[in-house]
């Protein structure tokens, strides 16, 4: 693997006494697309969560060879971390412009408006979309609506909380080639999927988490060929994205 | 009761009304952004009043050792809070708000205050003393509980009432004070006189209105202030630090309680406990609008100055006890229409 953007090591999450992540550890290198795959309440968002600062964990989190674990949430947004959670967390009753300009609350005048128009190239349906409320927006234009969001802080790196999750076949498709199109562009992506397979397509490393473990973890073609998981996670046969 | 008293009265209730609005619309903004019901709002109001009239008495306000003492507190609660993350930079930063600003403004307010130099400078010192409040209350008594439910909030708000209503008692004392008028000017429009300072009151009430509009239509700060307000985790995942918000909502909410204290001073006598009465009627009005609507809380300020200024004409001995009736239907009401809405979190 070529060397870390983000480095998690040992990594455990509480709720009160119930701990929820035990011990898990993982690199997302430079420009690529790792996923996290599991089952409901393996702990997959629990894990982000912590990484991202919303979550109190211990643990070790490096990002860009810098400690950063003692951070507040919005200086690791400052730093270049960035979360798309798995209800989007929009600003319901503002228009989708604000939302995005907000998007860039931490990035100068002028970078902002510099990526809004990068954001708008990438979700032309946005830039239709934009004086429109955001809580009128429809599943898929929610999910665009979050991306754009998240890129506006010109991130270094994305986590993806179930980015696929209510979303009909056709736009999920559309929202995965996004993804690849933003790991080309330099992004480095961490995805969580509950639909591995497609996640699989298009990352190239994979940890399979179950109960909050890590028991599985490789390139994706040696998780696909692992018939153990294959049964587990991919079903037998069954359609792609 | 003919149409010159109508006119007296509404007169009266149109300025007592703008004052409503102002503490009212002060409320619901740090409702909205911090989940306080911040009923130390009339404090600013009543600080602001007996500032106001210490400075033209030329006297030095008590409200600089107030300041300076609140400014030791959250100097205390922000380095006991933010222990693991304090390094050299950010202990100066915290000393440098606190205690420093504090001391520069006890220095100007020495110079300034002997020389009587007049209302504009009176109402500009006035408003360095009372706004650094409202940020200072915040980081001492709010920001560590800034993860805390609405009913915690509003214990640990009726705590800092108490607390303030008794530093009020110590630092100024039990005597009230009145202002001279704003503005001489009268004018006569049929049997009504108008005063100068009823249209100050209305004018700087409809300005600062406009203001605030202006300032959460168009401004990124006021834009994040409202996505605080709209979705708490969403503005914490794009990077807005929400106890920074947090003290500019109180600031705000201080300046606007600052302002209304100004306006009020030379209308009615002004004690460092006279707060509340104010705060609570502003509350009435926050709630009509839900604590969401700036829109229906102005108006229902205005709504809640016409009714006080007709019952005190009408049956004065239950003025108070009318108005605050008034909450009654509108808390029925609102149960009836909406499903059960607390604790959303």
């Amino acid at each position: 693997m070529s060397e870390a953007l983000l480095s998690v090591a040992d990594m455990h999450v509480s709720y009160g006494r119930v701990e929820a992540v035990h011990g898990v550890s993982l690199d997302v290198p430079k420009a690529s697309i790792v996923t996290v795959i599991g089952a409901n309440g393996a702990g997959k968002t629990t894990l982000l969560n912590a990484i991202m600062g919303v979550m109190k964990g211990k643990g070790s989190i490096e990002f860009d060879g810098r400690p950063v674990a003692d951070l507040s949430l919005e200086a690791r947004v400052a730093d270049g971390l960035c979360l798309v959670p798995e209800r989007r967390e929009l600003f319901a009753s503002m228009p989708v412009e604000d939302n995005l300009l907000l998007g860039g609350f931490r990035r100068s005048r002028s970078e902002r408006s510099q990526a809004l128009a990068e954001t708008y190239a990438r979700f032309p349906r946005l830039q239709e979309r934009r004086r429109q409320l955001a809580g009128t927006l429809s599943g898929g234009e929610r999910q665009m609506l979050a991306m754009g969001r998240a890129l506006m802080a010109r991130p270094r790196l994305l986590m993806l909380d179930e980015p696929s999750l209510g979303l009909a076949p056709r736009i999920v498709r559309d929202v995965f080639h996004i993804i690849t199109a933003l790991k080309d562009a330099g992004v480095s992506i961490l995805l969580i999927e509950q639909n591995a397979r497609a996640a699989l397509q298009i990352a190239s490393y994979a940890y399979v988490l179950e109960l909050g473990r890590v028991t599985a973890a490789g390139t994706s073609a040696e998780i696909t060929d692992n018939p153990r998981l294959v049964e587990s996670y991919l079903g037998l046969g069954g359609a792609s994205y | 009761m003919d149409s010159t008293i109508v006119l007296f009265l509404v007169q009266d209730a149109v300025i007592n009304g703008a004052i409503y609005a102002l503490v009212a619309i002060a409320l619901v903004l740090v409702f909205a952004v911090t989940r306080v019901i911040l009923v130390p709002q009339g404090e600013f109001v009543a600080f602001a009043g007996l500032t106001v009239a210490a400075l033209e008495a030329g006297r030095v306000p008590p409200t600089l050792w107030l300041l300076v003492a609140l400014g030791f507190l959250a100097a205390i609660s922000s380095i006991v809070w933010h222990w693991r993350e304090m390094n050299g930079t950010r202990f100066l930063k915290v000393i440098a708000s606190t205690i420093m600003v504090p001391l520069i403004l006890i220095a100007v307010t020495k110079f300034i205050a002997p020389l009587k130099l007049g209302l504009a400078a009176n109402t500009i010192l006035t408003l360095l003393l009372v706004v650094p409040m409202g940020p200072l209350i915040y980081r001492i008594a709010f920001e560590p509980l800034a993860e805390a439910s609405v009913l915690v909030l509003l214990i640990a708000s009726f705590g800092v009432y108490l607390s303030l209503v008794g530093l009020g008692l110590a630092f100024f004392g039990p005597e009230g004070v009145r202002t001279a008028a704003l503005s001489d000017a009268s004018f006569t429009a049929g049997a009504l006189i108008i005063t100068g300072q009823s249209v100050a009151v209305i004018v700087v009430t409809l300005v600062l209105l406009a203001g605030l509009a202006l300032f959460f239509g168009l401004t990124l700060t006021g834009k994040a202030l409202r996505a605080c307000a709209s979705n708490r985790l969403g503005a914490r995942l794009v990077g807005i630090p929400t106890s920074v918000a947090g003290q500019v909502a109180f600031g705000m909410a201080a300046l606007i309680g600052a302002v209304s204290g100004i306006l009020i001073t030379p209308i009615t006598a002004i004690y460092y406990d006279s707060g509340f009465l104010i705060g609570l009627k502003g509350f009435v009005a926050a709630i009509v609008g839900g604590l969401a609507s700036y829109t229906i809380t102005a108006l229902a300020a205005l709504g809640v100055g016409l009714v006080e200024s007709f019952s005190s004409f009408w049956w004065s001995t239950y003025k108070e006890v009318l108005v605050f009736t008034i909450i009654l239907p509108v808390l029925v009401w609102r149960s009836l229409r909406s499903s059960h809405l607390e604790d959303e979190e």
